[in-house]
Formats: C-alpha cells, sequence, structure tokens
C-alpha cells in the first residue's frame, strides 16, 4: 500500500484514506458554451498517458477531504510529491538531475 | 509405541513427552515438538501422498516450507478439515488426525496412478493438444472429468467456523527470516533503541542453525545460542519477535504483509484464539535475511518416497532425533550432503555409499567422511533409482556412461546445491544479478528501502554471514534515525562465531542420465508432475521465453512455486536453447511466498461485518410490522408491507391502490440530502444544476437534474431553499456519496471563488413521507408554526416549524402525482413521529409501504429514475426533461457536453410510455424492442424496458422504455421477442395516471 503526503494535513497518510480524481492541470474553459468541438474535445476527452512522470488529483476522501495535485512515477509507481491544488505545476521535481 | 526410527539421546525433543496421532485411520505415537513429517518419518512412514498429474506414490523430499510433496489434509472436525498442508510445517499436537490426499482407494493402491503408465499422453502442454475437439465435448465431458480427477486435495463444505485476527505495526527495522543473520540483524538494530520487529515462519527462531551440527557461536551450539540471544531480544521493550510468521508479500514503500499461525500447532485452540493473524507491517527499513534452499538432483525416478534432501534428513536427525532411514545413499554435486553421512553415520546409520558427480573434490568433510569409512564415489552419477511405494536402491554409473552398480537403499539424501531465496526481494521489485562464479541468482539493484543479508544474498560461511548481518542491522537502524546516545552504535557485542559451515557451487539442470535425448522420469517439480523431458519438449515446440516454458509445462506454478524447481527448470530450457542462464532469465516471483488462508486475507470482514449495514430510524418499527426489506447499495430498505395471507403482488397492490384512495408513509430517509451554504450558493446551485435558481424564492422547491460534464444525467432530486443563502438538495440513494464528492471537485478546484460551504446531512435527518388524499389531514394536527393551506404551502414548498414538538423542515412535494409531503425531522426523533404521524394516518385509513410501492407509483406518474430509466448515457431531453434545463443559462456542468453532435440527434433513444397489447402481460425490465419481429436473427435492437408493473390502480400492466426516435412514435406497434414468444406493445406518453395532475391538490 502507497503513502500518500496530503499537503493540506502535512503527513503521509495511507493509499486507502485518498481516492484518485484524473489528470491534473486541465482547466474548464470559463466560457465553456463557446468551446469548439475540438477544443471541449482536449478539454474532456483527451488524457495523457506517460510511462513516467504523470500529474494527477488526489482527494484525500477519508481524511481532511481537500483535492490536491500529486506527482507520480506510473513505472515505479513513486509519488514524486504533491501539492495543493491551485498551485503551478511545479518547475522542477525533487531529485530530477536537470 | 512404534517410533523405531527415533534415535535415542538425538535432537532436541524430550522424548519422554510423547503426543499420539493419526495418518489415514493409523494410530501412532509422535514426540512433543515434532512436525507431522518428524512424526511419521519416526514411524518409518515415508509415502504420504499421491501427485497431481500421475499419481506416482510421494514421500518427503523436505523438512520445511519449501515441500512440494507431502500435502495432506487435517482434520479437525466436520467444518475444520483442511487440504494441502503441508506435513513438513504442520505442528504435532496430541490427537491430530491426518489423511493423504489424491488417492483412491488407497494410497498404497490408487487407481489413479494409471495415469503413469498412460504418461506419455500427459506429456508437456497435453491440455492444450489433447482435448481441442469435438469443441461440446471439453464442457460436458473433458473439463468435468479432468476437474474431478486432478487438484490437489478436497475444500471443507462448511462455512469456516475459525476466526482470523488482523493487525497493523509500525517499526523501524523489520528483520525477516530468524536465522543466523537475521538474528545478528535484530541483535545489531536493537541495541540503538529503534523498533524492531523480527519474524520467523518456524516455530523455533535458528533457520539452518537447527541442523548445521557444525555451527559454534560465542562458544555455544549455533541452535542454542539463538534461542539465548531471541530471549534477549523478546526481554527487549523495543523489540516484538513474531515466531510461525510468514512474511508472505512485499508490497510498496515497506509495506509487508505476514501472516502468524496462532492455533493450528494447539490440541484444542480455544474460541479466544484466532487461527491465524495477518500482520500489516510499515517498516522505515527492512532486512531480509531469507536463507537458501537446498536443490534436489534431477535423476530417474527421483521421487520414490525415502528420496529428499540432505539437509532436511540432517533436520529430522538433529533437530527431531528421526533417522530418515537405517541405509541410506548419497547423491550430490557439492559438499553440504557429506555433512549429512557424516551425521546420519555418528548416529549410528549405515551410509551405503556416497555418490559424488564432482571428479577430484577435496575439503575437510570429504576428508571427515572417508575417516569414518564411508564408501564415495567420485565421477558417478545416480542414473536411477529403485522401488515404487519406498525406494529400495540406486544404480550408479560413471557419469560419462560404463558399467553399472546398484546398491540397496532405504533412502537416498540429495543436494545439487543451495538457491538463495530471492522471493521477497524480488517481490520489492528488486532485480536479481546471476553470478556466473557461483551459477546463482543473488539480490542486483535494490528498488526499496532493504538490505539482504547472509545466504539469501549469497553470502557463504557463517562468520560471513554474522559480519554482513550484524553491520547490516546497525545501518539500518541508523538510515531509520535510530538515536546514537552512546556513541558505539554498531560497536556492541557482534556474536562471535567459533564453527561454522561452508558450502555453495553445485549443479543445476539435470544429472547424467536424464540428459538430453532421454526419456526418463526424471522431476524437476514434485507437486505438478513436471520432469526434465516435460521442459526439452517445450522448447522443441516453440516455447523460447522462460514465461513460455513455464506456463506450457506449468513448471514451478504449483502451490510451492517452484521453491525447488525453479533453477533446473531454467538451466534445462537455457541448455535447450544453446543460451547463457541469464538471458534466458528467471520468471517473476509473486505473492504469497507460501499459501495464505483466505480467512487470514479477509480477518473478521465477512458475514454481517462484511459490509457496513444502513438502518433507518424506522428500521425496527418496520421489522415489527412484518416488514420485508430489501438492500439498496449498504442501506436496508423495507420493501414491502404483506399482510397475514398476502404474498408481495398482493401487498403491492393494496398499498399502491390505498395510497391513491387515502394515504400512506414511506420511509424516505435514504434520500442524500446536501445542504448548500453561502453567499454564493444560489451561484454555485446555477453552475452544478440545469435549473435556474437565482430567482426561485426562499420556502421554494425545484426538481433539479446534476449533469457530468459530458452532458448526460448524473443525478436529480427536489431542492428546498430555505433562505437567500441555504439550500437543502437532495440526491438519490445510492448517489449520494458521488453527488457530494462531485460537488466538492467543482468547488474546490473550478470554482473556489465562490464562498460556499458544503455538508452532508443524509444521516441527520429521517424522512417520512405522507402521500395521498387524506396526506394533510394526517399530518396537520402534529404541526405547530407552519399555515398547511394550499396557499400558504402550495405544491413545491418548503417550511421550518415543529412536528411532535421537534423542528422539522417540511417539504410539500410528491413522488407520487398524489397531494404529499416529506416531513424531515432530526434522526434521533425519526421513529417517534413516525409513530405519531402512523397513529394519525390509522384514523384515515392510511397504509405503510414501502420501495416497491414507491416505484409502482412513481412509474404511473412518468417520474424516472436516475440509474433506472437512465444510464449514464440519455441526456435530459432524451428523458423528456427539457423543462428543467435554463434556457437562458450561460454555462453549468454539462451546457457544452449537451450541445455535441451525437446528443442533440433526432434518432437517439428517447423515454416513452409502453402499454402491452394484453394488458395481463408485464414487460421484463432489460427486454429488447425491435420494429419487426420477423426479420432475421441478429435482430436490430431499438430500444429497451426501463422500467415495469402491474398497476393495480391502471388495472394493467405499465411500462417506461428507451425507443430510438420514440417520442416520433406516439401509437406505434412495436414488439419485444421473449424466449417463449413475441409481444406486442403500444408507444405512449409517460403518464399513466391523472394525465393534468389534478391529484397533486386532490
Amino acid at each position: 500500500m502507497l503513502l500518500i503526503r496530503c499537503p493540506y494535513c502535512e503527513e503521509e497518510r495511507p493509499e486507502l484514506e485518498f481516492r484518485n480524481a484524473g489528470e491534473a492541470h486541465i482547466a474548464r474553459p470559463t466560457n465553456i458554451a463557446a468551446e469548439s468541438d475540438d477544443d471541449f474535445e482536449k478539454f474532456f476527452f483527451i488524457r495523457s498517458n506517460p510511462k513516467g512522470v504523470i500529474y494527477e488529483r488526489w482527494r484525500h476522501i477519508h481524511g481532511c477531504a481537500r483535492f490536491f495535485n500529486a506527482v507520480r512515477d506510473t513505472v515505479t509507481d513513486k509519488f514524486v510529491m504533491t501539492y495543493k491544488a491551485g498551485e503551478p505545476k511545479p518547475a522542477k521535481l525533487p531529485g530530477a538531475s536537470k | 509405541m512404534n517410533a523405531s526410527f527415533r534415535i535415542s539421546g538425538a535432537g532436541r525433543l524430550n522424548q519422554a513427552k510423547t503426543a499420539s496421532f493419526s495418518f489415514d485411520g493409523k494410530s501412532y505415537l509422535g514426540t512433543e515438538g515434532d512436525t507431522l513429517a518428524s512424526a511419521l518419518l519416526a514411524n518409518g512412514v515415508h509415502l504420504v501422498g499421491r501427485s497431481f498429474k500421475y499419481h506416482r506414490p510421494r514421500g518427503f523430499l523436505s523438512a520445511g516450507a519449501e515441500e512440494p510433496n507431502a500435502l495432506v489434509q487435517i482434520v479437525r472436525d466436520d467444518a475444520r478439515k483442511t487440504p494441502n498442508v503441508r506435513a513438513t510445517v504442520q505442528e504435532l499436537y496430541d490427537g491430530l488426525t491426518a489423511n493423504s490426499q489424491n488417492r483412491w482407494p488407497s494410497l498404497a493402491f490408487d487407481v489413479g496412478a494409471v495415469n503413469d503408465i498412460a504418461s506419455p499422453m500427459f506429456s508437456a502442454g497435453f491440455y492444450y493438444k489433447t482435448f481441442m475437439w469435438p469443441k461440446s465435448a471439453w464442457l460436458n465431458f473433458y473439463e468435468p472429468k479432468i476437474r474431478s480427477a486432478a487438484g490437489l486435495g478436497v475444500s471443507p463444505d462448511r462455512p469456516d467456523p475459525d476466526h482470523y485476527a488482523a493487525r497493523y505495526a509500525h517499526c523501524d527495522v523489520l528483520v525477516l527470516g530468524g536465522g543466523a543473520a537475521g538474528i545478528a540483524a535484530a541483535l545489531a538494530a536493537a541495541e540503538t533503541g529503534v523498533r524492531v520487529i523480527l519474524a520467523d515462519e518456524q516455530a523455533e527462531f535458528g533457520g539452518s542453525l537447527r541442523f548445521e551440527s557444525g555451527a559454534k557461536i560465542e562458544g555455544e551450539n549455533g541452535f542454542d545460542w539463538a534461542q539465548a540471544a531471541i530471549a534477549k531480544l523478546k526481554a527487549l521493550d523495543n523489540v516484538r519477535v513474531l515466531s510461525r510468521t510468514t512474511a508472505f508479500g512485499y508490497y510498496a514503500q515497506n509495506f509487508v504483509g505476514l501472516v502468524e499461525r496462532v492455533s493450528d500447532h494447539l490440541k484444542s485452540p480455544g474460541r479466544e484464539l484466532a487461527r491465524e493473524r495477518l500482520w500489516q507491517v510499515r517498516a522505515k527499513r527492512v532486512v531480509l535475511a531469507t536463507g537458501a534452499i537446498e536443490r534436489h538432483m534431477v535423476f530417474a525416478n527421483n521421487d520414490r518416497p525415502g528420496i529428499m534432501l540432505a539437509s532436511a534428513a540432517r533436520a529430522y536427525l538433529n533437530h527431531y532425533g528421526v533417522a530418515v532411514g537405517r541405509n541410506v545413499g548419497i547423491y550430490t554435486a557439492n559438499d553440504s550432503a557429506y555433512a549429512a553421512a557424516i551425521d546420519l553415520r555418528k548416529a549410528g546409520v549405515n551410509i551405503a555409499a556416497i555418490v559424488d558427480l564432482r571428479d577430484n573434490p577435496s575439503g575437510p568433510v570429504i576428508d571427515e567422511a572417508r575417516g569414518l569409512g564411508i564408501e564415495i564415489n567420485f565421477g558417478r552419477a545416480v542414473v536411477s533409482a529403485g522401488g515404487k511405494l519406498r525406494v529400495s536402491s540406486m544404480t550408479v554409473q560413471p557419469k560419462n556412461g560404463g558399467g553399472e552398480r546398484t546398491i540397496a537403499v532405504d533412502a537416498i539424501l540429495m543436494s545439487a546445491g543451495w538457491t538463495p531465496s530471492v522471493h521477497l526481494f524480488s517481490q520489492s521489485r528488486g532485480k536479481v544479478a546471476f553470478n556466473e562464479e557461483t551459477r546463482r541468482f543473488v539480490p542486483g539493484a535494490y528498488a526499496q528501502d532493504c538490505m539482504s543479508v547472509g545466504a539469501c544474498n549469497g553470502t557463504d560461511g557463517l562468520d560471513a554471514t554474522i559480519d554482513e548481518a550484524y553491520a547490516a542491522g546497525a545501518q539500518a537502524a541508523r538510515d531509520a534515525g535510530g538515536k546514537d546516545s552512546s556513541g558505539k552504535m554498531g560497536q556492541g557485542a557482534r556474536p562471535k562465531v567459533d564453527g561454522s559451515e561452508s558450502w555453495s557451487r553445485g549443479m543445476l539442470g539435470a544429472a547424467p542420465g536424464a540428459g538430453p535425448g532421454t526419456t526418463v522420469k526424471a522431476f524437476v517439480d514434485f507437486q505438478n508432475d513436471v520432469t526434465a523431458k516435460d521442459i526439452r519438449q517445450a522448447v522443441h515446440e516453440g516455447m523460447h521465453s522462460i514465461e513460455h516454458v513455464k506456463r506450457f509445462t506449468t513448471n514451478g506454478m504449483a502451490t510451492d512455486q517452484g521453491k525447488t524447481s525453479n533453477m533446473h527448470g531454467l538451466a534445462i530450457a537455457a541448455e535447450t536453447l544453446g543460451k547463457p542462464i541469464p538471458q534466458v532469465g528467471l520468471t517473476t516471483f509473486r505473492a504469497p511466498y507460501t499459501p495464505v488462508t483466505f480467512g487470514s486475507i479477509v480477518g473478521h470482514a465477512r458475514g454481517a461485518l462484511f459490509d457496513p449495514t444502513r438502518r433507518t430510524a424506522t428500521h425496527g418499527w418496520a421489522a415489527a410490522q412484518g416488514a420485508v426489506f430489501e438492500d439498496v447499495g449498504q442501506w436496508k430498505r423495507a420493501w414491502y408491507f404483506p399482510k397475514a395471507g398476502e404474498d408481495m403482488h398482493a401487498a403491492v397492490n393494496r398499498e399502491c391502490v390505498t395510497v391513491r384512495k387515502a394515504a400512506g408513509l414511506f420511509d424516505a430517509s435514504t434520500l442524500g440530502k446536501i445542504e448548500v451554504v453561502g453567499p454564493d450558493a444560489a451561484k454555485f446551485m446555477e453552475l452544478l444544476y440545469t435549473n435556474p435558481w437565482e430567482k426561485l424564492e426562499p420556502g421554494r422547491c425545484r426538481y433539479g437534474i446534476m449533469l457530468r460534464e459530458d452532458g448526460f444525467i448524473y443525478d436529480d432530486g427536489v431542492v428546498g431553499r430555505l433562505a437567500p443563502d441555504r439550500f437543502h438538495v437532495t440526491t438519490t440513494t445510492g448517489g449520494a456519496p458521488r453527488v457530494m464528492h462531485h460537488m466538492e471537485d467543482y468547488l474546490q478546484t473550478e470554482f473556489p471563488h465562490l464562498n460556499v460551504w458544503l455538508t452532508s446531512i443524509t444521516e441527520q435527518w429521517a424522512v417520512i413521507a405522507v402521500q395521498g388524499p387524506s396526506a394533510r389531514k394526517i399530518i396537520e394536527p402534529l404541526v405547530e408554526g407552519i399555515d398547511m393551506s394550499d396557499e400558504a404551502l402550495p405544491h413545491m414548498s418548503v417550511r421550518e416549524g415543529k412536528i411532535c414538538g421537534v423542528p422539522t423542515r417540511l417539504f410539500r412535494m410528491s413522488f407520487t402525482g398524489e397531494r404529499g409531503f416529506e416531513v424531515n425531522v432530526p434522526a434521533d426523533y425519526g421513529e417517534a413521529v413516525w409513530e405519531a404521524l402512523w397513529a394519525e394516518g390509522q384514523k384515515h385509513g392510511a397504509t405503510a409501504y414501502g420501495t416497491e410501492t414507491m416505484h409502482v407509483l412513481r412509474a404511473e406518474k412518468g417520474y424516472i429514475i436516475v440509474g433506472q430509466d437512465t444510464d449514464g448515457t440519455v441526456t435530459p431531453n432524451d428523458a423528456g426533461l427539457d423543462w428543467a434545463v435554463g434556457k437562458k443559462k450561460t454555462d453549468f456542468v454539462g451546457i457544452r457536453g449537451m450541445m455535441r453532435a451525437d446528443l442533440v440527434a433526432k434518432s437517439r433513444k428517447q423515454l416513452v410510455g409502453l402499454k402491452t397489447k394484453d394488458p395481463k402481460v408485464v414487460l421484463e425490465e432489460g427486454a429488447q424492442i425491435v420494429e419487426d419481429p420477423k426479420q432475421s436473427i441478429p435482430m436490430k435492437m431499438i430500444g429497451h424496458v426501463t422500467s415495469s408493473y402491474w398497476s393495480e390502480n391502471c388495472g394493467r400492466s405499465i411500462a417506461l422504455a428507451l425507443v430510438a426516435g420514440g417520442r416520433d412514435r406516439m401509437g406505434q406497434t412495436l414488439y419485444v421477442p421473449m424466449p417463449n414468444g413475441t409481444i406486442e406493445v403500444e408507444v405512449t406518453g409517460m403518464v399513466f395516471v391523472d394525465e393534468k395532475g389534478e391529484r397533486l391538490n386532490g
């Protein structure tokens, strides 16, 4: 079972307390009704499926109930880092060489 | 007393303490501290089972968890008949009853053994080849026949009466394996004060010190040192010592699953004891000290009872005081079997001969054996074993061919070398590396915070092992943040080794006489009856990957997971392929290390405790009234209230008619309820629901529809506005948690600028629906502070006040089409208010009704149920709910999705009513609908029935259905083909009762 650090509770808690909520950093368009078919498709249907680092939303549903963002490696399953919802994509990941 | 193979004075058991047991109905005497295996061997019993495929007689191969052959059924009572217990692991208790498996009519005469004679039919891949035709015979003939003939053991047919405990634990250093290495690591870690857990699968710690008579630590026999060290560790507050505890799975982030056998070794375990305990341990550092497993020699008939691993014979002798034979042959390719010969010889057992494949080995053990006068044959092979139910001879030949010589024996001890137990390391996602020199896989790159020490790390020799393990224990403690207050961490009392046994090398693969071109039965995998020939055949038939070879032959796929067979199998495949071993690769190790009971994984989560049961406030009342309940998610809901003599049909008909004629009371408490509060509450509601909310006046209600961003209906429910900044939202029963999740998601991440709080209030309010023409008369006398007139409290309005003296949120709303109210009261008062309303209701002829009647009444009015009449692909328009979508709104979740071309297509399936031409016929929900019943199969299906009931109020059946272009088909005849004939139906509107809606105020 994975340990996940909740950036709001500021501690590692077992995976059972959390729920994955899909890919992060996909903002809902402010004028969504005016989106073209292509743009709506990109926003709603298209998701990245990388081998390696992925940016995800998680929710500490059986804890503080907050949504937050996490960086996870899909190969090792390891969480690289977590950060609060609304914060920008980290420019540099911990442990990254560049 | 018949324990004629017990050697007086040998071993560590107190031979005066006997325990009686039975095997296949025959009584024997063992000694306290025995395993079932050592007790049987003490009685000269080697034949304990029949093999899986060929039903060949089998005995004990090992003295531990790697045992492939000696699987028995342990019977405690009618419900406790545990199959596939390894006799080498099962501890003896007085009165133990064991039976052999896989034989009929008896172990010595087994009809299934014809498979052995017919074995050419059953070679590698036979399942895939033999039973392919005719196709239908697989299901009706081959599979049932194979299933009854094959299989291991018989499962008990009664519920498991035992209970299983579970614990979570955290520690700084978890040491897995309690041999010399594990104990040394634990000692080093423990002295730093960090929290240590040490676990070992055996009843007693010591690992291979159990049989290594030459091991001396701190001046003591190795095993005695181990017991003293364990006593010392147990006395420390920071150490937990777990015996009989197998680490079966190594998961992410140093999360390790262990199962502790709590009471399987006890004569009569009390109910207060669990049978097993699951430990889920999270460790900062893990030290793997899992040892090594001896391999057998692969030669013809190497499976005859009496042929076993040399180290096993030493364990039986040195620990249990049992000689495995009186005239023992040795077949080896490394030094360790010499130690077995020496120990047995010194105990007075005749060693017929040592047969050593090596040409001219030398060393102290060889000299010692020679000094004891044991015949040693170098450069020779055992090419076959004689005997059937018990080995009687071994045939020896120079390894490159030549004259044969047959030597009479009653046991053969073999050793092809030792395989490091890298199972847990590999499960941790570590990568093993092949050491060319020692020809074994050892831990390579690590994936987690763990270290391997001792034999599992390929470290040979006790001194080197203790050195490595002690340093690793100290290192792990340091890494885990152990405080070095003494400044002497790792400088403590490293145990001093005074005597050591050491060997490595050996051989992999088939021995001479079982090599390429031979057809003898030289077993690689005993449990799945895989021979060297099978593996070569698999390669010849095109299986070039070791993963394919494994699956085609089933090598290593039995319950022992190839602990003794994997390396031999790999070597034979590599030889046949002409490739070096590392290029062929090792198959993946997977959890569990040894079989784990379902009971220990499930723990207490079974029966009534499998899933929480949610009951409403009126549950007790309904049960006392004789209500029949149905499960709706975790809820128990009253389904219908039968009176004496009524079946479900009669009860539902009466309830339906009574509600429309007089009134009915219904417990609607399970509906999800969410309070949306804050200055921006209305703005939030506008975004989450299709309807307009800004202009809804406080005190009024509206039926709301929630979509997902894709434009499909996600949930629905009546929403009351209690105040400008406060909405009381109801959801479907099953949808409550996901609606809350959906709302929180948008509030936290997409609309965080809105000042709104969401609170689940499902459990806080009990909801009593009072519906029917007399509804107001029933409620009115109990209500304070609410004007109940139609003018003051019209349909779709809500008021706060009191009922029976307790606070209420009183909704005027209807899910029946009748004048209706939903009385919300704090859940603690739910039953009292229900009883008061029930007493009033009795005066007006009201009935209590359940979910079935609720469904019928709502279907009569064409009110949909999300999840029944919709399935996640239905838009508001499809459901005829366009009126509930705010036309002037510029944004809400789903607004863009709804505009997609496919979602506005005319040909979409639309919700309509159906009436069968024969009013007595009730359609089946889920039945498919076609236009032309005479078309050829497969017919074009244009829709399906979503809801269907007998309506006593209409005097006929009614149904709702999703039909392509349904609203343009009013009056059309369509067809529902069923197994017993085609049913004619007419497409109608969705409202079957009171089309004008006059009864809402009736």
